[in-house]
């Protein structure tokens, strides 16, 4: 059984904890890269993390990014939609087919 | 396009064709595998962008919801509130086998009997909007995991997709075009040799001739 966490400032995620997902609210990137890094090392399997915390704990995302687990995924935080998520996104298409094919007819 | 460095004898002749074989057979399914993740990709990433949308969309609006919950309420009486779920979340993973790309699939059960109320609180020190908050981030929840799975799929798959390009572009750009070049250099100088020897026994047999006369 694997276990599901939420990381982000705390008025973003205290909601979560009525749903029964493990939240950890963290006040800086500091805490939240030693936070990813803790909860690597546990049997969590999926971790969301609030976009404007994964802004700026970028490369300790991209050193999950090879590994099966945790899947580390970006989610809005209350301040709305920085599009880190989408931007993730489109890097992988424009991996996968070269050119960005999703978004726009721009490159 | 530089040739290798071999020395020119039939053995390494026949054991360069084996090679090129090996080569052209191994491009042709480099190539059909990279269509194929590419064609599952193609899917998937639609799938991924629209299941990121509506997530973001929604997700800000529970989150805003849940601001206002906090506005009305105290910091202290909202934690409070949320401290002991009545739920437990989780989330079993099984990693399946798509083109040799191991991905993710998880499936999800909250633990919990249904008929217990899923918000963890008394309705009476807490505001109505902190109800509709928690209720969204619940409709929400099964997308997020989703959302997640999809996400680490499309990503594994474009890593393997750029990885299988690049071995299909060394095949054909470097490892086939090496080898042809190669087994050809091989077959003149051999047929060169052959000429010479060809020559020199005809030469011999003139002098031969000669002597003779």
């Amino acid at each position: 059984m694997y276990k599901v966490g939420v990381i982000g400032d705390r008025d973003s995620v205290v909601g979560f904890r009525s749903l029964g997902l493990d939240v950890f609210a963290v006040y800086n990137f500091d805490e939240a890269a030693a936070c990813i890094d803790t909860l690597a090392k546990e049997d969590y399997a999926v971790l969301f993390v609030t976009e404007n915390m994964a802004e700026g704990i970028e490369n300790v995302i991209a050193k999950y990014r090879d590994k099966v687990f945790p899947i580390i995924t970006p989610i809005p935080s209350n301040q709305g939609v920085k599009g880190i998520g989408m931007q993730d996104l489109k890097r992988n298409v424009e991996k996968a087919v070269g050119a960005d094919i999703l978004f726009g007819k721009e490159g | 396009m530089a040739q290798m460095n071999v020395n020119p004898t039939r053995m390494e002749l026949t054991r360069l064709k084996g090679q090129l074989a090996t080569a052209v057979r191994g491009h042709d399914l480099m190539k059909d595998k990279r269509d194929e993740l590419m064609r599952r990709f193609m899917d998937l990433i639609k799938k991924n962008k629209e299941l990121r949308e509506k997530v973001e969309v929604e997700l800000t609006e529970a989150l805003h919801s849940v601001l206002l919950a906090r506005a009305v309420m105290s910091k202290e009486m909202l934690e409070e509130a949320v401290m002991y779920p009545t739920r437990r979340m989780d989330i079993n993973i099984e990693m399946v086998n798509l083109m040799s790309v191991e991905v993710p699939s998880i499936q999800y059960k909250e633990d919990g009997s249904a008929d217990v109320s899923m918000y963890p609180y008394g309705f009476a020190n807490t505001s109505g909007e902190l109800d509709s908050a928690i209720a969204r981030l619940h409709e929400i929840l099964p997308d997020m995991l989703e959302l997640a799975q999809v996400e680490k799929t499309c990503q594994r798959l474009a890593d393997e997709i750029e990885r299988t390009r690049r071995r299909v572009n060394a095949l054909e750009y470097i490892m086939i075009p090496q080898l042809e070049e190669t087994i050809r250099y091989i077959t003149m100088k051999l047929d060169e040799n052959e000429r010479s020897t060809l020559t020199r026994l005809m030469k011999v047999k003139e002098m031969l001739q000669e002597r003779n006369l």
